[in-house]
Formats: structure tokens, sequence, C-alpha cells
């Protein structure tokens, strides 16, 4: 009776024949898709072909277009250049329109109690211009969502687009040397940094929307160094929903109702504290707050849905 | 007139990029071209935009110890509205780049007229 | 004049020669990092404008996001041609991207 080893060692069975290979799994899942794409592929090709034949023919009127555009675009350009000879002259002072301006600079440090008058511009005197623009943000962010998000229903109708995306994450390339360790140093100084323009943003150049895009970018490059695995830990969709939510409404009832007050609107009185701390300004630092979150998960939301078409996560690598 | 003109260069400058952008626009057939002139023309504004709160020989409007004095600041309003749109830039640009995606997802190609020719030709096989 | 108006002036046919030469060039690849770089350039004007706000924002979202998003949609585009024949050109290079 001879053992397994022994039965191995003269070739009487296979010990591998019954261990299933993942990587051949993902070929035929792979091969599929090919062949899939290339159907679609050659259909559009081929309707293509004919269409292409008959605007071939209109070959003469480009010359024509372009020619016409050239002229357009020197016009408006010539048209420009006159109004602008009539401008006052760059760089002297403006004595049309600086009641406004006055006010902000002589009053503004006493009234916000923030040293960068550009901060305590657009967040405490005009608030609602940046509502509104926080606002913008996250309806694009809902845009290219729409328009790019690959989810259950996508996989059971079997869209070319699903195909398409989960092919993606094959590519992936989160094992290279060079990003990783520039990683490991970068990504912790450029979130600080991050952090610290947003919170400083009432006394030193920067503010909300800096200190976003740059905590976004760090995520960014987070991701492309660590690969989607690790951030998917703790940025979920859950968890961007929340944040941003949270951000928006608490902006929204901090400020909206200046619509109908109009002007500084109501005085709340939350202190203003020492000109040059962190914790001064009122409510400017909060506000700064909810902007530069919601910048930083808007920009890292493109970027992965770009990438992979979801934000969580939630739909895995491939499933056959 | 023309000195005015040499005086004003910046904003010269603002609206010969705006030409720039626009001529990329309706001159090339490719979808992503489009979008970076459409990105030249905005930052072309945006120039313009803020060379209208530029005074020679002030510095920026961050008080330093405690001068709150209107001559020693430069006019602040324009970059606080430059803020606002270089941000919103971006969000048009994040959404056009999608759009792109999903039309060479459905027709394969970039190229503007073809999209339109093809579109054109399927609506008509219905 | 002084040496900053020079400073300026200089940048601003540096911006004007950027923004030719995305329009010149056939390949989508090189467009989109002479615009990258054309958003640097601009960082460097707002600071000459005193502006340091938008320096920051534009460097951060000029240069960082924008141009990045442009690199990921080149890729996804480039990626679905895979099934390509060898010899044929995709739509980023070559016959479609310049009459």
């Amino acid at each position: 009776m001879k053992n397994a080893f022994q039965r191995w060692l003269d070739g009487d069975i296979d010990l591998m024949a019954n261990i299933s290979d993942a990587a051949r799994e993902h070929d035929h899942a792979r091969a599929d898709i090919k062949e899939r794409d290339k159907k679609i592929a050659r259909e559009i090709d081929s309707r293509r072909e004919t269409v292409l034949m008959i605007a071939r023919e209109r070959e003469g009127l480009k010359m024509v277009y372009d020619v016409i555009a050239v002229i357009c675009c020197v016009l408006v350009i010539l048209v420009f250049m006159y109004i602008i000879a009539q401008l006052p002259l760059y760089g002297a002072e403006n004595v049309r329109a600086t009641t406004v301006a006055e006010r902000y600079i002589e009053h503004g440090l006493e009234e916000t109690g923030a040293i960068n008058i550009v901060s305590g511009m657009i967040l405490d005197y005009r608030a609602f211009d940046t509502l509104g623009e926080s606002h913008v943000l996250f309806t694009a962010l809902i845009c290219v969502m729409i328009l790019l998000r690959v989810d259950s229903k996508n996989q059971r109708k079997g869209f070319e687009d699903y195909y398409a995306t989960m092919r993606e994450t094959y590519f992936a390339s989160e094992k290279d040397t060079i990003l990783r360790t520039i990683g490991i140093f970068l990504v912790p100084c450029i979130f600080v940094y991050g952090i610290y323009v947003l919170l400083n943003g009432q006394n030193s150049p920067g503010g909300g929307f800096s200190g976003g895009a740059i905590m976004g970018a760090a995520m960014i490059i987070f991701t492309s160094a660590f690969g989607f695995d690790r951030v998917d830990r703790f940025f979920t969709l859950k968890l961007q929903t929340y944040v941003t939510f949270v951000a928006l409404s608490f902006y929204s009832f901090a400020k909206g109702y200046v619509f109908f007050t109009g002007a500084n609107g109501l005085e709340n009185h939350i202190p203003k504290g020492t000109p040059g701390a962190i914790l001064s300004g009122g409510l400017i630092l909060p506000l700064d707050v909810a902007v530069g979150l919601v910048v930083a998960c808007t920009m890292f939301g493109f970027y992965s849905l770009f990438r992979r078409g979801q934000i969580g996560g939630s739909l895995g690598r491939i499933n056959s | 007139m023309l000195e005015t003109l040499l005086n004003n260069y910046e904003e010269a400058a603002a609206i010969v990029l705006f030409g720039i952008g626009f001529t990329m626009l309706l001159l090339h057939r490719n979808l992503i071209k489009k979008l970076i002139g459409m990105n030249i023309m905005d930052t072309g504004i945006f120039l313009f935009l803020a060379s209208m709160g530029y005074i020679r020989g002030r510095k920026a409007p961050i008080i330093t110890d405690g001068v709150t004095d209107v001559n020693a600041y430069i006019n602040p309003v324009p970059a606080g509205l430059v803020l606002t749109g270089i941000v919103v830039s971006v969000s048009v640009t994040a959404v056009m780049l999608s759009l792109a995606i999903r039309l060479y997802r459905r027709y394969h190609t970039l190229d503007l007229d073809d999209i339109y020719l093809l579109s054109r030709h399927q609506t008509e096989d219905r | 004049m002084d040496l900053s108006e020079i400073f300026k002036i200089i940048l601003i046919v540096l911006l004007i020669g950027c923004a030719v030469a995305v329009n010149l060039t056939p390949s989508l690849l090189q467009a989109v990092i002479i615009f990258m770089s054309y958003s640097s350039v601009m960082c460097l004007l707002w600071i000459l404008m005193e502006s340091p706000d938008l320096a920051i924002t534009e460097a951060a979202v000029g240069a960082g996001v924008s141009g990045l998003l442009f690199l990921v949609t080149l890729k996804k585009i480039r990626r679905e041609d895979e099934n390509a024949e060898p010899g044929e050109t995709g739509p980023a290079e070559g016959k479609g991207s310049r009459r």
C-alpha cells in the first residue's frame, strides 16, 4: 500500500488536478468580455464606414468653415480690444467703484474678526455666494455619478459600460515601487498641510477651497500609491454621503436666512476672539471646515468615479 | 487709444487668451481639445476680472500690524469672485469629461462630426 | 518700469505661448501636459498680482485636480482600445485630432 507521495513519484496521480486556479477563471471572464466588445466594435465600425462615405463628399465646405471661424475669432478679439482702450488705466486707483471695498477694508477686522480680508468677505459679508458654490460642487458630483456609476442594475442588464469598467480593475498599478516609497513620505505631509491651510483660513492666505483641494489631492495620491482596497476601509459611500450632507446642511442653516434679512444678516453672538489666533473670526472657522470637507469629498469622489465607477467599493472586483 | 491699450497690457493678454480658447472650440474636432479650449477661456476671464482689482504699489489684503488704511491694500472684491469661478470651472470640466467618456463608449469615436452623423444615422434606422 | 512689471510681461508671453502650443500639438497627452504647465504659470501670475488665495487654489485645482481628470479620461479611452488590432490608430492621436 503506497502512500500518496510514492504514488505521485511514480506518476500515478496528479496532485494538482482538483485545485481550482483562480487566475484561469478570471481568464474565462476576460475572454468573454473581449469577445463581446469586439462584436460591438465591429458593428459600430460597419455602420460608421457607410455614414462617413456620405460625409466625405462635403470636404470642400471645411475650408470655408475654417476661414470663417478664424475671422470670427479675430473680430471678437478686436471688439474687446476697442472696449479695453476705454477702460480706466490698469494699476491706477479705481475711483468709480470703491465704496464697498473701502467698507470691507476699514471695518473688516472689527466686524468679522478675520485678518485675511478676502476670506472674511466670502464667508461673512458674502456668505450666500459661497453657499451657492458649495451646492454647485455637490450637484456636479451627482451629475458625474449619474453618468459614470456602475451598480448592480447595470450588471444585470449587461451594459457594455459595466464590462468595460470592471475590466479596468485588473490594470490598477498599485505595486509600483516609486509610488509606494514616495507615498509613504508625501501623503502625511500633504494631508497635514491641507489641514493647516484649512484651519488658518482667516489668518493667512488659504481658506476652505484651497485646504479642501489639497486634502482631496492627498487622498488621490494615497489611492494611486496603495490601491483602492486600503481606501475602501475608511472612505465608504455612507461616510461620504453623511459628511457632505451634514456640512451642507450646517452651512445652509447658518447662513441661508441672509436671503430674507439682507446685507450682513442677524447679529450672532459667537465671540470673535483675538485676531491672529486659530479660534477667531466667529462663525468663519466652522464654515471653513464645512466647505473644505465638501470640496475634499467632491475631488476624491470625481477621481474614484472616473477610475472605477463607484465611490465606496461596494461592488467588489468582478462578479461573474 | 494705443497708449491706453499698451498700459492695460494685462487685460489685453486676457482677451487674447479668451480668443485662443474660443478658436480651439471652433477649429478642433476632438472633444478633449475642445474641453481644453473651454478651460483656457475660463482662465482668461479670471485673469481679466482679477486685474481689475490690482493697484500699483499696494499689498495683498491681509492686515498686518493693524493698519486698516484703505490706501495700503488692493481691492479685495474681484479676488473673491474669481475664487468662486475657479471651483465652478473644475466642476464643469469634470461633468463634461464624464459626458465625453459616455459618448466614446456609445460611438467609439471622439470626433464630434462623426458622432453627430452616427447619431442621426441611427435614429433614421428606427 | 521696474523689475516686477518686466517679469509679469515675460510670464504673460509664456502664457500665450503655452496656449498656442496646446492648439498646435497633434498628440492629446502632450496637450494635457502643456495645459498643466499653463496652469502653473497662471499660479505665478496670481502671486504677482497680490492675490495669494487665488494662487493656492489655482495650483491645487488647475494643475492638480483638473489636469489629473484629463489624464484619467485619456487612460479610460486608450484602455478601451486594447481590442483594436495593432496598426490601427485610436481616436486619441492622428486622424481625429485636427483638421
